[in-house]
């Protein structure tokens, strides 16, 4: 398992990446946390000409409550969300997220900039991302902006973000109280990656109805989404069992599931709804407190 | 053996591995730790057809490359070196030629097609992207069935098709049974291709001594002398000439008992350029290149009375021999078709095997090679003759036992079955997981729609390979196994073993039989292995025969050294040498302990010369070889535990017991580990692991984000116990135990996932048991199909 040559630079500044990314151009790829590329390096399904390892530029790797929200650095690690108060206390069901990725040796390494930037259709984190309706920061040379999590992840493999650009940092809400969450995945059994992740946030009024859903999925298709369908089908109504079923029966309208060894298209469907229906019924458990 | 009421043996404890320390800690010397002054590094360019004709192979690039070497096709060894030797031997069956390098043809994705030496690794393996390669794409025969078919494409022109071999055993008893039978109970079955993955790949180093004209080559193999063996005859060098050394080797499981292509190429390519050579394996070129295990399509058929009696059994086995045939890869289909019948006292059994040649890596043995395949059989049919006739599943078992006062039992397949007591261990699992309560809860869970199923799988299986006949008649070995045993001037003891553990912890149990015997410290015993230059002969460790046959040569040559001990003693103690016993580091009268004499006096008598003792011949050692006059036959009783999701068709184990029997018990430690280790594969065929080949021969689960070797959270928490019911065969009265878990374990995870989900009418799934697949029968099932 040895990758093909390539240029090694590490950067130990956000200015001095940027400035390598804009200089290297198309023949640059960034490493932070390494899990996803440098296993495609080195059974050569990609090579580079250029690797530009951010995992020195520390300005990166921060989680803090700003402005009501969580502002997490792109450099930290999966397991520095899961573990980190904050996160776990005022955004569980991102910390919920960033516990079921691979294993501790993965989480210790990886980082979400490096995972979302990614776009692995498998990847846990869109499905939080997406039904916590994240914010993604990305800079370049030119500049930065703040990209939707619902414009973020563009097809398989592909993001929003455009040559030259680096995430920078997520933000996620710190969730009200009524407010329920959770993340469940069927992991695929060798590699660790969902074969289905279903992340449902659901947040009940006063009088137990639904006021607000969002379902973010992920491995089902080519790239994570929100199952809009089945938010809208709870949205204002007492989620009984009956509503929460046919509301995740929509959990793949429309969505062209995709198939592989572990799951054909139709069993990962069939698969999407009843995690769908699970997801949102412990979300619902928790928002009840 | 020696009795000693006041010295505590080692034999039946649970002495920790001596092994481990310097395994765990890093410090152990595998093949790829090796370097050597000047070595050069080999890569090997790869087939990414599975059928293909090879056109013109172009190296320039590869060879304009800074720090390349050499770059060797097919063309270039073809006269030089190879083909791979290969001793299997039977009636028409078709042995195809197998080169170094690919010649004119491909036959299944990863096989060497090309090799790069090189100053680094990283050059050699940069310059195979450089060898330009034009192939001609054939269709590919992949599936067994239809590649054994007129019209399948076929992988040697010269034969005509596909069929190696055709070996029916026809037997008018049991067409007769089947005729009066009350109830014939049939199945498929499909042993899915598995990928042994030892956690060491293969690697070969070889260092060829110009001036001595001699050959080292270090290997990641389970056995030295065997490959030494080969080595001599394909390069005729003289075997003095040859010395092959298995440094620690990390796991086998069957598919290093091989003499590989790289096993050539390596030496060869050495020998030519004069410098050492090293080539370890990528991961992914072991899950294409190394033998893959199972591969078998069964259509299995029994015969019983109404009240559960079986009375005939018949298969047709269709064996997925892959492109070529290894050591093996002929051979296995055989061992299932003998034991089909499992622990059940069946009358009468006959088969066919058609060994298939597929353009897929060889299949050859895999922890338990045929007799996994042959206990799942056994006891899947076991659990089909009690659905059938509404019996529970261990009473048809029990009715059905070979019982123990049949001992020893002459099997329908012409086997001896040396000893046993299958209601013993079976008993034992019952109790302990409390069967007939489990019964009653699952039948209350059911009424609430969960699913528990309970799966029993009473296997058994021969091991300890044994009698010579039953090897490849070609081998250049019989089936025994050599000990020395050589104490040294101060007193410690050296042990040369022939088999070459490779995990199974020899270095511990044999230090223990020696502490024993000859009542010294475990610590002052030295247990040397896998280098032909030190140890005298050997055969190696495969088929759980290390112990049985290993130990018992240690025995004979440590019989040999106290009877001297004791002849020396005896002239220093003026008394009768069947008088004395060893213990303690001492030589004492019976029944005297207190009156001794050191060990290490007799030692200095045997080195230094100067007790005056007449006509002694300086030195204390000894070798033996030791040949079985039979195999042995371990067994026991797993039962697993399991609940089925229905709408998603995942499965959770809910617990797990298994009581195995391999007689007696060296060092219960490493009895557990290895069944421990058994289990987590067979558990891993059962339910993760399977070598998907799609319809044009490419490996897609070639890697381990595609393969599931199961990890620990998805093994159940194992509740172990055993009974003990020792062979006659040996004086130790050992069996083998390191392929039981895993024949133990497969069939009982299956039964239980079956058994869950018999009221649904779901009555077989083919391995692995992927919810996917669980979830269509149940879908099928509901939908009246089945």
């Amino acid at each position: 398992m040895i990758p093909a040559p390539f240029e090694y630079h590490a950067p130990t500044s956000l200015d001095d990446a940027l400035k390598l990314l804009g200089s290297l151009g198309d023949g640059a790829k960034l490493l932070a946390g390494g899990h996803s590329l440098l296993p495609a390096l080195k059974l050569r399904l990609q090579s580079v000409d250029h690797l530009i390892d951010i995992g020195r530029v520390a300005s990166l790797r921060y989680v803090r409550e700003q402005d009501g929200k969580i502002a997490i650095g792109a450099l930290s690690t999966h397991r520095a969300i899961e573990s980190t108060a904050l996160v776990r206390d005022k955004c569980p069901l991102l910390a919920e997220c960033a516990a079921q990725i691979g294993d501790v040796q993965v989480r210790n390494r990886g980082t979400i900039g490096g995972s979302l930037s990614h776009a692995d259709p498998a990847a846990d984190y869109p499905a939080a991302i997406l039904a916590l309706e994240a914010e993604i920061d990305a800079a370049s040379a030119k500049g930065k902006r703040t990209i939707a999590a619902a414009d973020f992840f563009v097809d398989m493999l592909t993001t929003a973000l455009k040559p030259g650009e680096i995430v920078t940092e997520v933000r996620v809400p710190v969730l009200a109280k009524g407010t329920g969450g959770t993340y469940l995945k069927v992991p695929q059994p060798a590699s660790g990656f969902a074969v289905v992740g279903v992340a449902a946030l659901v947040t009940l009024d006063g009088s137990g109805q639904v006021s607000r859903a969002r379902i973010g999925i992920t491995g089902a298709a080519v790239k994570g989404y929100r199952a809009l369908d089945a938010e809208k089908a709870l949205a204002g109504k007492k989620p009984d069992a009956a509503v929460v079923k046919s509301a995740a029966a929509l959990a793949t309208k429309g969505v062209e599931t995709t198939g592989d060894i572990w799951a054909s298209s139709e069993y990962r469907a069939h698969l999407t709804q009843v995690y769908a229906e699970r997801a949102i019924t412990a979300a619902l458990t928790r928002a009840r407190g | 053996m020696a009795s000693n009421p006041v010295i505590p043996k080692t034999i039946g404890t649970r002495v920790k591995r001596r092994e481990d320390p310097r395994l765990i800690t890093g410090q152990a010397t595998y093949v790829d730790d090796l370097r050597l002054p000047g070595m050069l590094y080999l890569s090997v360019l790869r087939s990414m057809y599975a059928h293909a004709k090879l056109g013109k192979i172009d190296t320039s690039k590869a060879k304009a490359l800074p720090g390349v070497v050499a770059v060797v096709t097919g063309a270039d060894l073809k006269g030089k070196v190879g083909p791979v030797p290969c001793p299997a031997a039977m009636p028409e069956l078709k042995m195809p030629e197998q080169p170094v390098l690919a010649i004119g043809k491909v036959r299944y994705v990863g096989e060497p097609v090309a090799a790069v030496v090189a100053t680094s690794a990283y050059v050699a393996r940069d310059a195979l992207d450089l060898i330009e390669v034009d192939y001609d794409p054939l269709e590919a025969a992949v599936d067994v069935e239809k590649a054994a078919e007129t019209g399948a494409p076929v992988l040697y022109d010269e034969f005509g098709d596909n069929v190696a071999f055709r070996a029916p055993v026809a037997n008018p008893a049991v067409d007769e049974a089947f005729k009066k039978a009350d109830r014939v109970v049939k199945l498929r079955i499909e042993q899915q291709r598995v990928i042994p993955m030892a956690m060491e790949p293969r690697g070969v180093v070889a260092q060829w001594d110009r001036g001595q004209k001699s050959l080292t080559v270090w290997s990641s193999t389970q056995i030295p002398h065997l490959l030494r063996s080969q080595l001599a005859e394909s390069f005729k060098l003289p075997e003095i000439k040859v010395r092959v050394i298995a440094p620690e080797v990390g796991g086998g499981f069957g598919a290093k008992l091989n003499v590989y292509r790289e096993e050539l190429l390596v030496p060869y390519l050495s020998m030519t350029l004069g410098k050492p050579v090293k080539w370890t394996q990528a991961r992914r070129e072991d899950m294409a290149a190394t033998t893959h295990g199972r591969g078998q399509v069964e259509y299995v058929e029994l015969a019983c009375k109404n009240d559960g009696t079986m009375t005939a059994m018949r298969c047709k086995i269709y064996a997925d021999l892959g492109a070529y045939l290894q050591f093996f890869t002929a051979g296995i289909a055989g061992f299932t078709s003998l034991l089909m019948h499992g622990c059940y006292k069946i009358p009468a059994i006959a088969w066919e095997t058609i060994g298939v040649f597929t353009n897929k890596m060889s299949t050859d043995a895999y922890r338990g090679a045929g007799r996994p395949e042959a206990a799942f059989m056994a006891e899947r049919m076991a659990d089909e003759v009690a659905a059938e006739l509404g019996l529970d599943p261990v009473a048809v078992r029990r009715k059905n036992f070979i019982p123990k006062e049949a001992f020893p039992y002459a099997t329908p397949g012409g086997l001896m079955f040396d000893s046993g007591d299958y209601e013993k261990s079976l008993a034992k699992a019952l109790e302990i997981v409390g069967y007939d309560k489990l019964r009653k809860e699952q039948a209350e869970l059911r009424k609430q729609g969960k699913y528990i199923g309970i799966g029993v799988s009473t296997y058994l299986e021969i091991c300890g390979l044994g009698p010579s006949v039953l090897l490849p008649p070609k081998l250049k070995a019989g089936g025994w196994e050599s000990s020395t045993v050589r104490m040294d001037p101060g007193g410690t003891v050296t042990v040369l073993t022939g088999a070459s553990p490779h995990g199974q912890g020899q270095e511990t149990s044999f230090a223990q039989i020696v502490s024993d015997q000859l009542g010294v410290g475990l610590d002052d015993v030295l247990v040397l292995h896998g280098d032909t230059a030190i140890v005298q002969a050997g055969v190696g460790t495969f088929g759980s025969r290390g112990t049985a046959l290993g130990g018992t040569a240690l025995v004979m040559a440590l019989e040999k050294v106290k009877t001297k001990i004791k002849s020396i003693a005896s002239h220093m103690m003026e008394s009768p040498p069947d008088n004395l016993e060893l213990g303690g580091g001492n030589v004492f009268l019976k029944g005297s302990p207190d009156k001794a004499l050191p060990l290490a006096k007799v030692v200095e008598a045997a080195f230094g010369m100067k007790a005056g003792i007449p006509n002694l011949e300086p030195g204390l050692e000894a070798t033996s070889y030791y040949e079985p006059n039979n195999c042995l036959y371990p067994f026991g009783a797993h039962i697993a535990v399991v609940e089925v999701d229905a709408d998603t068709g995942q499965v959770k184990f809910r617990r797990y017991v298994a009581v195995d029997d391999c007689g007696n018990q060296i060092n219960p430690m490493l009895v557990e580990g290895q069944v421990h280790g058994g289990i987590a594969q067979g558990v891993g065929q059962a339910m993760f692991e399977a070598a998907v080949y799609d319809e044009s021969g490419q490996l897609v689960s070639g890697s381990l984000m595609d393969y599931a070797v199961p990890k620990a959270a998805m093994i159940p928490t194992l509740e172990l116990d055993s009974t003990v019911t020792p062979t006659p065969v040996n004086p130790l009265g050992v069996k083998g135990v390191g392929e039981a878990g895993t024949i133990g374990s497969t069939p009982a995870v299956v039964n239980a996932v079956i058994d869950a989900l018999r009221p649904l009418g779901v009555k077989t799934i083919d391995m692995p048991l992927w919810p996917e697949k669980v979830w269509r029968a149940i879908q099928a099932a509901k939908g009246g199909k089945s």
